[in-house]
């Protein structure tokens, strides 16, 4: 049927790779919002580390007035962070107090024993409490669990203090740490808890002593991620830990946590190149620090867990 | 083997054992229950605390009463009386200004009342109690007032009104208002998401669909990873570094030839809040993006399609409500940031709205931590009546993106 | 004295997902210390059949059975039995291995102490290891992890914690599907030592295995309804020699399925 070859309309073909030029424009500016993210922590480190090392080069801040002192007030030759970090210690560690068995129970709960139905009913409200902004948490604790705590404690207790500040910054944590416990107690495998219900244990002996610990790995991630979230967490301190560095490990006292602290000075009138202003600068590149290694170790746990069960 | 039957609890002694097994399982139970419990309470409490301070008794005094200035009683004043009252009483230089700001014929009988209150009878708050405090007891409030403060009126007020709304900053609480701290939020989410959203998706269309599978790309992952971790306070150190100062020229609209500012503007707070939800942004777009079917790329390739032309036409429509979704929840992420806004630099007291990214601005959440932390309760009050309007901007804004993930369910 | 000689009796036992009935109308008489195993075409119900045997299926939502199912002439159906005490006395093995992300030790130690051990531990670590052919291999690194064993050390390792606890019997999965020949081998001959002391009930699409190592083999087949029943059950060599159901026959003879 089909016509002689001579006769065909011969058509050559041109396979070639063509440089299609819009194509390769869009490739590039795609490629530029990509990598704009390394760009964003180069930045941070660059200018965080540019001021702070402007206050490291003050002869007269020593690193060991800055490790080994506790009293701080750069205005006035005082260099001690430990007047800081001692308050982000505290507020961190009651948040986590609070936040952990909390948050570790509810996760057991919605992963091991809720029904589906509970289940749609109890996270929406974990969820809302995620959502609430931090300042509404710091007018939650200053006029709310404060007079509480004050009419328990009495004098005894300051208007400022940390230990409202830590309770209030648990709640906000606890529903990170509960749905980020419940993804890894629901990626223990089924079998696990078959095989623990075949040999006659209980849900509980199940739950507690089989699941809990094979998603050990995974509840230590969301664990790490609620540090990072205590240390860097700054409007519940501003407005309920107190204002003004104190040295201090009672919780009942009034203190400045280093988020507290930066978000006080630089609230005022700061003006660019005082030892106030590139001091914050050596706070915040601490926080940064710390909060990108805690992350960092709890990427690396997690994708640990993952390959366990993958 | 037999001899270790023996060695197991069998029959009744089983049974008491396992009674006992389910005495713990039950205690444990009620303590999941508690903590989970625990957590509604707090909820519960949190917002319980925020209504009961928006609405309640208060009294105050007249500095001036209202009969120095006109005989008629004060809830019945015209808007042609007060006008006179106003101009009549207040120095021309006030006058002047309070017409500069808006011309005073086209404000309202209620923006005059207000003014005429605020500025001639000037109010003097002598205290302000709580909802439930003002209904469980309200005799002892009125007897105490009426002993303490013979001249006062005491009276039940909603904090939360209209007025309240479109009032704009004023260092009397009972006539400051929100209105330039919605606008300034407004602004400021709104450059923040024209910046973030088109960036965002296209990094993630860059990571999903021509990114190599390498260590560069790894890293990159990484780093999105770590910055969504990255506490917002540090965002604003970032902020305050790069586009107050090193960008000055550009954010404080000096090459634009805007003369009246500095580098503190609602642009420079804009972008770092744009910089702050990046990472939430492309993380949620990538999830919309690998949530596309690889058929739907095959089959679009099969025709001959470039990969441009590819994702144009099917995989970023396709992914779009998810991309969608995604930046609704990063907006009410920026909507309720405050730390970073203190550090760039927003404005505890202004009274002129945002009207160019290089206004000077204030946003809701630095307006509650402003009120907050005054020392006067009736602040506390305003500080609750804007919580408010904050949560119910947020809750409006996370139910269009449910809306929008139901509405447009993926179809495959 | 007839009773004594049966492990389990079921009495019209089906088994149902909400209203779709998944296992109709099983009457079978499970001997003691012999190996039955079940057989039949993939998706005819022999797991779920072998699953409410102990009860698994009381975790699936929307389970329920009619009928009644007998230990000891008791209906572990019925509304004063517990499941725990069931699972206790009825252990199972399941298709894939799943050790608990514990020591060796403590994989068998744990079900133990939940039940209630009373006596030396060591040596019902070791009993039970070495009744599941284990001993051997793994006694010098009992406090190393489960995961470090093979496919099958594995599988013998969670027979050897289900017969720690001292079931009257042992429920296996398709215990060997996921493992080698030469492990399936090892877990076939462990099977004939384990029926002196334990009733053995398998479920198997491998019909050589069924053939080899059962005595009384069940046939389950689905009919058009998808509703698995037992079709045919008797001595294994009855089943694969003299088959009285015709599909049995083409069934074990490999012409379907």
């Amino acid at each position: 049927m089909k016509p002689p070859a001579e006769a065909q309309n011969f058509r050559h073909f041109d396979l070639k790779k063509k440089f299609r030029i819009s194509e390769s424009i869009i490739q590039a500016l795609l490629f530029l919002a990509g990598i704009l993210s390394i760009f964003t922590t180069l930045a941070i480190v660059y200018e965080l580390g540019k001021e702070a090392l402007l206050f490291f080069n003050i002869p007269d801040v020593t690193l060991g007035k800055f490790l080994g002192t506790t009293k701080w007030q750069p205005g006035i030759g005082q260099y001690g962070i430990w007047a800081l970090v001692s308050a982000t210690l505290v507020t961190s560690a009651i948040a986590m107090l609070i936040s952990l068995p909390l948050g570790l129970a509810s996760a057991i709960y919605l992963s091991e024993y809720a029904s589906p139905k509970m289940r749609s009913i109890l996270k929406p409200i974990l969820e809302i409490l995620a959502g609430i902004p931090t300042v509404v948490y710091g007018y939650f604790a200053l006029l709310f669990i404060t007079p509480i705590l004050k009419s328990f404690l009495g004098d005894n207790i300051q208007v400022y203090n940390m230990l409202s500040a830590g309770l209030v910054m648990g709640i906000m944590i606890l529903p990170l740490i509960s749905s980020m416990s419940e993804d890894a107690l629901s990626a223990v495998p089924r079998s696990l808890r078959e095989g623990a219900y075949a040999m006659g244990a209980t849900k509980l002996e199940t739950s507690l002593q089989i699941v809990l610990p094979a998603a050990l790995s995974g509840i230590g991630a969301a664990i790490i991620i609620g540090i990072s979230r205590a240390v860097g967490e700054t409007m519940i301190v501003a407005v309920a830990a107190g204002s003004g560095p104190n040295f201090s490990f009672n919780p009942l006292e009034a203190a400045e946590t280093m988020t507290g602290h930066i978000a006080r000075i630089s609230g005022g009138d700061l003006s660019y190149n005082s030892i106030d202003y590139t001091s914050l600068f050596a706070i915040a590149l601490m926080l940064f620090l710390v909060t990108l290694i805690l992350n960092l170790i709890s990427q690396w746990v997690v994708n640990k867990f993952r390959e366990q069960y993958e | 083997m037999s001899n270790e039957k023996i060695s197991y609890p069998e029959g009744a002694d089983f049974y008491s054992a396992l009674r006992a097994r389910y005495r713990t399982a039950a205690i444990w139970l009620s303590i999941f229950l508690g903590s989970l419990l625990i957590a509604i309470i707090a909820l519960t409490a949190l917002i319980f605390n925020v209504i009961d301070g928006a609405f309640g008794y208060i009294a105050y005094e007249y500095k001036n009463p209202p009969t120095e200035f006109t005989s008629t009683p004060v809830n019945e004043l015209t808007k042609e009386e007060l006008l006179t009252v106003l101009k009549d009483n207040l120095s021309s230089g006030a006058y002047k200004k309070l017409d500069w700001e808006k011309p005073m014929e086209s404000r309202t009988q209620a923006d005059l009342l207000e003014l005429f209150l605020e500025r001639l009878v000037r109010i003097d708050t002598k205290g302000t109690w709580k909802m439930t405090e003002s209904l469980l007891n309200g005799a002892e409030i009125r007897a105490e007032v009426a002993e303490k403060y013979p001249d006062a009126i005491l009276e039940f007020r909603s904090w939360l009104t209209p007025q309240f709304l479109v009032s704009p900053m004023s260092s009397r609480a009972e006539f400051a208002g929100v209105r330039t701290a919605i606008l300034g939020s407004l602004w400021l989410v709104g450059i923040a998401i024209l910046f973030a959203l088109p960036v965002g998706t296209g990094a993630a269309i860059y990571l999903q669909e021509y990114a190599p599978k390498n260590w560069f790309t790894r890293v990159i992952q990484t780093n999105i990873n770590n910055l969504a971790g990255v506490p917002s306070i540090v965002y604003g150190m970032l902020g305050l570094a790069l586009f107050v100062r090193v960008m000055e020229q550009f954010t404080s609209g000096a090459m634009f030839g805007v003369t009246d500012s500095n580098g503190r503007t609602v642009l420079s707070a804009g972008l770092t809040m744009g910089i702050l939800v990046l990472p939430l942004i492309i993380i949620n777009a990538q999830e919309a993006i690998k949530a596309v079917p690889d058929s739907l790329r095959q089959a679009a390739f099969g025709v001959g399609a470039t990969r441009w032309q590819t994702i144009w036409h099917h995989v970023l429509p396709n992914a779009l409500p998810g991309i969608l979704t995604g930046s609704i929840l990063a907006l009410s992420r920026a909507l309720g940031e405050t730390a970073p806004l203190i550090v760039v630099g927003a404005s505890t007291f202004i009274s002129v709205d945002p009207d160019s990214p290089f206004s000077k601005f204030t946003a809701l959440p630095i307006q509650i931590y402003q009120w907050t932390t005054r020392a006067q309760s009736e602040f506390h009050a305003i500080a609750a009546s804007a919580i408010i309007v904050l949560l119910v901007l947020l809750l409006s804004l996370n139910a269009t993106a449910i809306l929008l993930r139901n509405r447009f369910q993926r179809r495959w | 004295m007839e009773n004594n000689n049966y492990a389990i009796e079921t009495n019209d036992l089906s088994i149902h997902y909400g209203r779709f009935t998944a296992v109709k109308s099983v009457n079978m008489k499970v001997e003691r210390q012999k190996i039955t195993a079940i057989i039949g075409p993939s998706g005819c119900g022999k797991s779920t059949l072998l699953r409410a045997f102990n009860r698994m299926n009381d975790f699936v939502p929307g389970c329920f059975v009619t009928g009644e199912l007998l230990l000891d002439k008791q209906n572990l159906y019925g509304k004063t039995i517990d499941p725990v005490e069931v699972r206790r006395k009825i252990g199972m093995v399941f298709q894939k291995p799943n050790p608990f992300p514990k020591s060796i030790y403590e994989n068998i130690a744990w079900g133990a102490r939940i039940n209630g051990f009373k006596g030396k531990m060591d040596d019902l670590v070791e009993q039970s290891l070495r009744a599941a052919a284990l001993w051997d291999e793994v006694k010098d690194k009992l406090q190393e992890s489960a995961y470090a064993l093979s496919g099958g050390q594995q599988q013998r390792l969670c027979i050897a914690r289900t017969i720690a606890i001292q079931p009257e019997i042992i429920l296996m999965d398709e215990p060997a599907s996921a493992l080698d020949p030469i492990s399936t081998l090892r877990i076939e001959e462990l099977m004939q030592e384990l029926k002196k002391n334990y009733t053995i009930i398998i479920v198997t699409h491998n019909m050589q295995q069924a053939a080899r190592a059962s005595d009384y083999t069940a046939m389950m087949m689905i009919d058009d309804k998808r509703a698995g029943s037992v079709i045919e059950f008797d001595d294994t060599k009855t089943i694969f020699m003299r088959p009285s159901d015709k599909r049995t026959e083409d069934y074990v003879t490999g012409r379907f399925g």
